[in-house]
């Protein structure tokens, strides 16, 4: 039973990191239907580019913000210069645009940094946290973890349900002529979408790092994870993000805690399949109405 | 006032409009009418500038429309209703009410303005917090004139705005038209597939066939002329 609660606690904290990268994914989709399957390599990137800062003599928290402002840099470049030319063209031209940046930003820290695996210092301490004589398997990075990404849901629902600039961005993403008929400038909120995609990928990678063999390649499988959790959860929807990362995170952590760390991506791709059998809508997405 | 001079408009091989020229005053309706694929809506997109015209001028109040994004020419008051009731589904009723707002009035009047414009929709006050998807047809047409209002545009364009609606419905909807209209220098232009309708609230009636205007006049004579509401209006 206390098996079971630990495969409990370490599938909420790695959830909570495939929400962050879910998040990133229904964001830059919400904005411009588009899955950007370059957003784990440019969380990868970002984090090489804090492990650079780290190591040039900078503190944590100093690099970590820099960092999340580098990732709304690279996402909101990425669709200004990348994906908005390609507005109104095929459909799968900016998904092959963003399996090249994938391909590119792995390159990039490659050619920067090398392939080799290294370790990437944590915010707190990942030993367990102690109730008296007791210690779970749940840490202090753990609940920074779990704090982080609850932190950056409840700034984006503040932004979204809120303020001005949240409707705008909301109207922008759910139909794109009416709001610009009502004077929305909607390429600047899809701009800024991508961006905040960028900060929840950059803060996925930052969060994922300590936690697993850093490299180029580290965030692949994440993307994976995310993916299977944006799915899960309605590719249009943020809440929908953390339930299905949450979803995600719990099954990924039995199945590799039961069955062997071997079969979880196997386990991914079983819930995302069954997921899309069942309800392929996500659970907070609303089925496409039918005319009667 | 809307002066619309030889305007061009061409879909690849297909000549949507040739050489439109009407004008439009304020604090009048000018109805536009004629028959599926005259133009109608082409028209009304190119003024908004959702289409790029292949020639021609569309002047507001002297300055030139064409050029500016669409987005450029809705902050210059210019509020076009498309066709299908284009309410944001996923947004409540206030939002969408809220989301016309705000780049054309001050935080303060928002308020009051969204307030005003309930006031003439009743049926909209009840569902204020309700998702628009929830909204029945007649609803959603109140919606998004209300909408169109609450931006107080000085040149609205309508297009089909009963379309599908109950005939009730389409009276009110008409009735609070003429009356948001006279006496205010908002310029309205009114498409129409329901011309009896649109004839009966318009001062000035302008007649598309195959993307040319065949009849400009007033309403009225357009309405008492027999001839041409048979040859052109089907009725």
């Amino acid at each position: 039973m206390s098996l079971f609660w630990d495969y409990t606690l370490n599938g909420v904290a790695s959830g909570m990191i495939y929400a962050a990268l879910a998040l990133a994914l229904v964001l830059s989709y919400r904005a411009t239907k588009i899955i950007n399957f370059a957003q784990g390599a440019a969380g990868m990137l970002t984090t090489f580019i804090a492990f650079s800062l780290l190591t040039r003599g900078w503190s944590y928290w100093p690099a970590f913000v820099a960092v999340l402002l580098i990732g709304f840099a690279i996402g909101a470049a990425t669709e200004f210069i990348l994906i908005r030319p390609l507005q109104g063209k095929s459909e799968l031209n900016p998904v092959i645009v963003t399996v090249g940046l994938l391909v590119v930003f792995e390159g990039l820290a490659g050619a920067i940094y090398g392939n080799a695996s290294r370790g990437f210092p944590p915010a707190f301490s990942q030993s367990g946290l102690r109730f008296g004589n007791t210690t779970i398997d749940f840490s202090h990075f753990d609940l920074f973890i779990l704090c982080a990404v609850l932190a950056m849901m409840l700034a984006l629902l503040v932004l979204f349900r809120f303020t001005a600039l949240g409707l705008r961005m909301r109207a922008s993403a759910f139909s794109r002529e009416i709001a610009r008929l009502l004077g929305v400038r909607v390429g600047l909120l899809l701009t800024l979408g991508w961006g905040l995609a960028g900060i929840a990928g950059s803060l996925a990678g930052l969060l994922v790092a300590p936690t697993s063999a850093f490299g180029p390649y580290y965030m692949n499988l994440i993307l994976v994870y995310g993916f299977t959790a944006a799915v899960i959860g309605g590719l249009e929807s943020p809440v929908g993000a953390l339930v299905g990362g949450l979803i995600t995170g719990l099954c990924i952590s039995y199945v590799g805690g039961y069955l062997g760390s071997g079969v979880e991506p196997a386990g991914a791709l079983v819930l995302l399949i069954a997921a899309l059998m069942v309800r392929p809508e996500g659970i907070f997405s609303r089925p496409p109405a039918r005319r009667v | 006032m809307l002066e619309v001079r030889d305007l061009s408009v061409s879909f690849g091989a297909v000549r949507a409009l040739r050489g439109v020229s009407f004008t439009a005053e304020p604090g009048a309706v000018t109805a536009v009418l004629g028959a599926n694929g005259a133009g109608k809506t082409t028209l009304l997109r190119t003024i908004s500038g959702l289409v790029k015209p292949k020639d021609g001028a569309i002047l507001f109040d002297g300055t030139e429309l064409i050029g500016h994004s669409v987005e450029g020419v809705a902050r210059m008051g210019v509020s076009h209703v498309p066709e299908g009731r284009g309410v944001i589904e996923e947004l409540t009723v206030e939002e969408n009410l809220r989301l016309a707002t705000l780049w054309c009035l001050p935080r303060r009047q928002r308020a009051a303005s969204i307030d005003q414009v309930l006031e003439l929709f009743p049926r909209l006050q009840a569902f204020r917090h309700r998702q628009a998807s929830m909204l029945s047809g007649g609803e959603r047409q109140m919606l998004v004139l209300g909408r169109a209002l609450v931006s107080r545009p000085r040149l609205l364009l309508l297009d089909e705005p009963s379309l599908g609606l109950a005939p009730l419905i389409t009276a009110q909807l008409m009735g609070l038209l003429r009356e948001q209209t006279e006496g205010t220098d908002m310029t309205v232009v009114l498409v129409e597939q329901n011309a009896r309708s649109a004839l009966s609230v318009s001062h000035h009636a302008v007649i598309l066939n195959l993307g040319q205007v065949v009849v400009s006049d007033d309403a009225a004579t357009v309405a008492a002329d027999d001839a041409l509401r048979h040859h052109y209006l089907g009725f």
